[in-house]
C-alpha cells in the first residue's frame, strides 16, 4: 500500500527523471534534453549547491588522446585496484571526459591558462563548476525540482516508469511519471559529515533495488579521508605535504596520506591522537596551494592555525562510497541496471568498470560521474522515445519496501513509529564507523554487525512511513541499514585483501578470486562472483 | 557548524534557504531568516558562499559553535572571507582562473 495518484499536490507528466542534481545528474538530464527528451531533474538538496562535488571541488581524469599518455593514465590505478577495471570502458570514459571537459570550457568555465597560453583542464572548482551546470540545465529546458527527495520508485509490469517523494520545503509530496529515469543520488557516506556529503545516504540504492536492480563491488565501500578533528573538510590532496606526529613532537613510523592511512588508523584506535603538519610544502608553493584549494585553509585561518608550521589533530572520516567504488550494477554501454527503464550513473553505480575497487586520490570519480552521466542520459532519452504513446497511459504504483502512507488519506490515525529514525542511524552508525570494524575487517566482526544490522533491518522494512518530514529520515534510515548490510555481505564474501577492502583474517590478494561481487536482494541478500573481461590492459 | 546570520547585514533574500542542500533555514515573513534546524548544518560552507550580503559564520567544527561574537567576526574579516576567497560577488574574478592556478596545475599532480 504505497503512495497514490491523489495524494501527491505536484503531478508531472515527463521522458526523463533525473533522480540527483550532482555532476552525474547534470550531465544526464543535459544529455537527454540534447536528445530531444523532456527532462524533469529533483534533488535532495538544492542542484547547484548539493553533494559531494559543489563545495569540494575535484581534479578530474582529463587525459589528452596520445597514445602513451593514455596507456600511462590506464595503468596508473590499474593495479591499484585489484586488476577489476576494464579497458574498454576506461577509453569511453576517458574519451568522454575529455569531450565533457573541452565543453565546459566552450560553455564558459574559465579553466587557468599560463602566459604561454597552456589550458589546464585537470581540474573544476566545486562552486563554480556546479553553479555553472545547474545553469545549462535550466536553458536546455529541464524542470527542476529542488529540496524534493525521492522515497520511492515508480514502475508497471514493464519496468520502471517514475518516482514519488516529498517537498522538505512545504510539506507537499510530489510525483512524476516517466519513461525512464536516472539514479544519480551519489553514494552513501552514513552521514559522517565529510565534507557535502551528508546528502549522501545511499537513497539510490535502495530504490534501485526496490526494483529489482542488484549492487557490485560493495565490498569497496571503505573510504576514510583524513581531516583535522575540528573540521568537516575532508579534502586530502594536500596531506601529500604533511609528516605525522605524536603529540610529544616524535614522528608517527609509517603514516601517511594514501599508502599509511592505516597506521594512523591503528595510533587512532589505540586512543594516541595523532597530529599532521604541511611541513614538506616548499615555502614557494605555498601560496599555490592557497589559491588551488581555498576551502582547504578555511577552518585552520578560523581556528588560528598554519598548517604548514603548526602541528594539529587529525582524524580519519568516513566516506563510506563515496569515495569507494561499489555501486548499482549496470548491464550495458547505457549504464542501464537489469531493471527495464532505470539508468545509475555517477557515485551510485559501480566504478569498478574504470578503477576496480581503489580510487585512490580522486579524478577518476569525477571523470566517470560527468560520463556515466552522459551516457545514461542517451540511454535514457532512447529508451523513453522507444515506449513511444505507451508511456502516458502507463498505471505505475510505488515500490518502497516500507508502505508510505499519505497524512492526508490517513490523517492522524497512523501512529508515531516506536522507534525514531535517529535512533536506527546511529545504530548503523555503530557498525560502519569504527576502523576496527570496517577498515579492517575480520569474518569474526562482519558475522557480529551482520547479526545487528540484520536486526535493524528486519524492524524498520515493516514499519509504515508516514508522509512528513520524517519520511525523508526514515528511507535515509533504512537506505543505510540496507548499504552497511550489502557492504558486510560481500566483504565477507571476499576472502582476501584487495583495492581498499582490508581482511585482517586474509591479509594477500588470491589470484582466483579476480572477479566482481553482485549482491541482490533486500530481505535475503546473495552474492554471486561475475568474470572481469579478460582483456588485459596491454603493458 | 552554521553559527550567525547577521540581522544587521542580512538583506532577507533567503538565498540561503534556497541553497542549503540539508535545509537548515527557514523563511519569516517580512523579517530575516532563521536557523531553525542547526544540527542538520553539514559544514559544507555554501551559504556563506551564495550570501550577497556577507551576512553569514559558518564556525569550521562540523559538531561545534565557536561562540564568537558579531563584532568579533566583523573584526576578524570573517565575514564574507570565503566568498571574496572565492572571487564571487560584484567586481570580482572567480579564483578557477586565477594565475596560481596554472603555475600549480604545473606542479601538482593530482
Ligand atoms: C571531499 C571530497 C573530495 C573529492 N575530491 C575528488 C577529486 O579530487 N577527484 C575526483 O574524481 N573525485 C573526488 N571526489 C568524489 C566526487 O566528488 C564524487 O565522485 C562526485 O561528486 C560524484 O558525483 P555524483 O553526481 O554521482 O554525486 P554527488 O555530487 O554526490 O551528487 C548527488 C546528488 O544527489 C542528491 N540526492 C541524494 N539522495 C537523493 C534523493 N533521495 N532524491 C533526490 N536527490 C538525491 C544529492 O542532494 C546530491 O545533489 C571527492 C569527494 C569528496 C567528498
Amino acid at each position: 500500500m504505497n503512495l497514490h495518484k491523489q495524494d501527491s499536490t505536484l503531478q508531472l507528466e515527463t521522458d526523463v527523471l533525473v533522480i540527483g542534481g550532482g555532476p552525474a545528474g547534470t550531465w544526464a538530464a543535459l544529455t537527454a534534453a540534447a536528445k530531444g527528451s523532456k527532462v524533469v531533474l529533483a534533488d535532495k538538496g538544492y542542484c547547484g549547491s548539493s553533494g559531494a562535488t559543489a563545495p569540494s571541488g575535484t581534479g578530474v581524469w582529463y587525459v589528452e588522446p596520445e597514445v602513451k599518455q593514455r596507456q600511462e593514465a590506464k595503468l596508473s590505478r590499474y593495479f591499484m585496484g585489484g586488476r577489476l577495471a576494464e579497458n574498454d570502458w576506461m577509453d569511453r570514459v576517458l574519451d568522454q571526459t575529455y569531450e565533457n571537459m573541452n565543453r565546459l570550457a566552450g560553455w564558459g568555465y574559465s579553466f587557468p591558462i599560463d602566459p604561454e597560453g597552456n589550458v589546464f583542464r585537470q581540474g573544476l572548482q566545486g562552486p563554480e563548476y556546479m553553479r555553472l551546470m545547474r545553469k545549462l540545465v535550466k536553458r536546455a529546458g529541464v524542470k527542476i525540482l529542488d529540496h524534493s527527495p525521492a522515497l520511492e520508485l515508480l514502475a508497471d509490469e514493464h519496468g520502471v516508469g517514475g518516482a514519488a517523494g516529498v517537498s522538505t520545503q512545504g510539506g507537499d509530496p510530489w510525483r512524476v511519471t516517466a519513461g525512464a529515469v536516472v539514479i544519480a543520488t551519489g553514494g552513501c557516506a552514513f552521514l559522517s559529515k565529510a565534507l557535502g556529503c551528508n546528502v549522501l545516504t545511499g537513497d539510490g540504492y535502495l530504490m534501485a533495488a526496490e526494483a529489482g536492480a542488484e549492487m557490485s563491488g560493495m565490498e569497496f565501500s571503505n573510504a576514510y579521508a583524513i581531516s583535522p578533528t575540528f573540521s568537516s573538510v575532508t579534502k586530502t590532496a594536500y596531506y601529500r605535504y604533511a609528516s605525522f606526529y605524536y603529540e610529544d613532537g616524535s614522528v608517527v613510523e609509517g603514516a601517511g596520506s594514501t599508502k599509511g592511512r592505516s597506521v594512523i588508523a591503528k595510533k587512532l584506535l589505540e586512543n594516541r591522537q595523532v597530529y599532521a603538519r604541511l611541513d614538506q610544502a616548499p615555502a614557494d608553493l605555498q601560496p599555490l596551494l592557497r589559491v588551488g584549494q581555498t576551502n582547504f585553509f578555511l577552518p585552520f585561518d578560523r581556528m588560528g592555525i598554519n598548517p604548514f608550521t603548526d602541528m594539529f589533530p587529525v582524524t580519519l572520516r568516513l566516506e563510506g562510497t563515496v569515495r569507494g567504488t561499489g555501486g548499482i550494477h549496470i548491464v550495458d554501454d547505457t549504464c542501464a541496471t537489469k531493471v527495464p527503464g532505470l539508468y545509475a550513473a555517477g557515485d551510485a553505480a559501480t566504478r569498478e568498470l574504470i578503477c576496480g575497487g581503489f580510487t585512490g586520490g580522486g579524478s577518476h570519480n569525477a571523470a566517470w560521474a560527468m560520463s556515466s552521466g552522459s551516457f545514461a542520459g542517451e540511454g535514457a532519452a532512447a529508451y523513453a522515445k522507444s515506449l513511444g504513446q505507451h508511456a502516458a497511459r502507463r498505471e505505475v504504483h510505488g515500490l518502497s519496501s516500507a508502505p508510505i502512507v499519505s497524512s492526508r488519506t490517513y490523517g492522524s490515525t497512523l501512529q508515531k513509529p516506536p522507534i525514531a529514525a535517529e535512533e536506527y542511524i546511529r545504530a548503523v552508525q555503530e557498525e560502519v564507523m569504527p576502523y576496527d570494524r570496517n577498515l579492517f575487517r575480520s569474518d569474526e566482526g562482519l558475522r557480529d554487525s551482520l547479526y545487528r544490522l540484520d536486526r535493524v533491518w528486519k524492524s524498520i522494512r515493516h514499519e509504515p512511513i508516514h508522509l512528513d518530514y520524517q519520511a525523508v529520515k526514515r528511507r535515509e534510515a533504512a537506505a543505510m541499514t540496507v548499504t552497511a548490510r550489502w557492504m558486510y555481505r560481500s566483504a565477507q564474501a571476499r576472502t582476501e585483501t584487495r583495492g581498499m577492502h582490508k581482511r585482517i583474517d586474509y591479509p594477500d590478494v588470491d589470484e582466483t578470486q579476480r572477479y566482481r561481487l553482485i549482491t541482490s536482494g533486500l530481505d535475503d541478500i546473495s552474492v554471486r562472483a561475475q568474470r572481469v573481461s579478460e582483456e588485459a590492459v596491454s603493458l | 557548524m552554521i553559527e550567525l546570520i547577521s540581522d544587521a547585514r542580512c538583506v532577507a533574500c533567503n538565498l540561503c534557504v534556497s541553497v542549503c542542500p540539508t535545509n537548515v533555514f527557514d523563511k519569516v515573513v517580512d523579517d530575516v531568516p532563521v536557523i531553525a534546524r542547526q544540527n542538520d548544518c553539514q559544514t559544507c560552507f555554501m551559504c556563506e558562499l551564495y550570501c550577497p550580503a556577507d551576512a553569514m559564520y559558518v564556525a569550521p567544527h562540523p559538531d561545534r559553535l565557536s561562540n564568537r561574537s558579531e563584532a568579533e567576526l566583523e573584526q576578524a574579516e570573517l565575514l564574507g572571507g570565503y566568498r571574496e576567497q572565492v572571487g564571487w560577488g560584484p567586481g570580482r574574478t572567480p579564483i578557477s582562473s586565477h594565475e596560481f592556478m596554472a603555475q600549480l596545475a604545473r606542479r601538482f599532480v593530482p
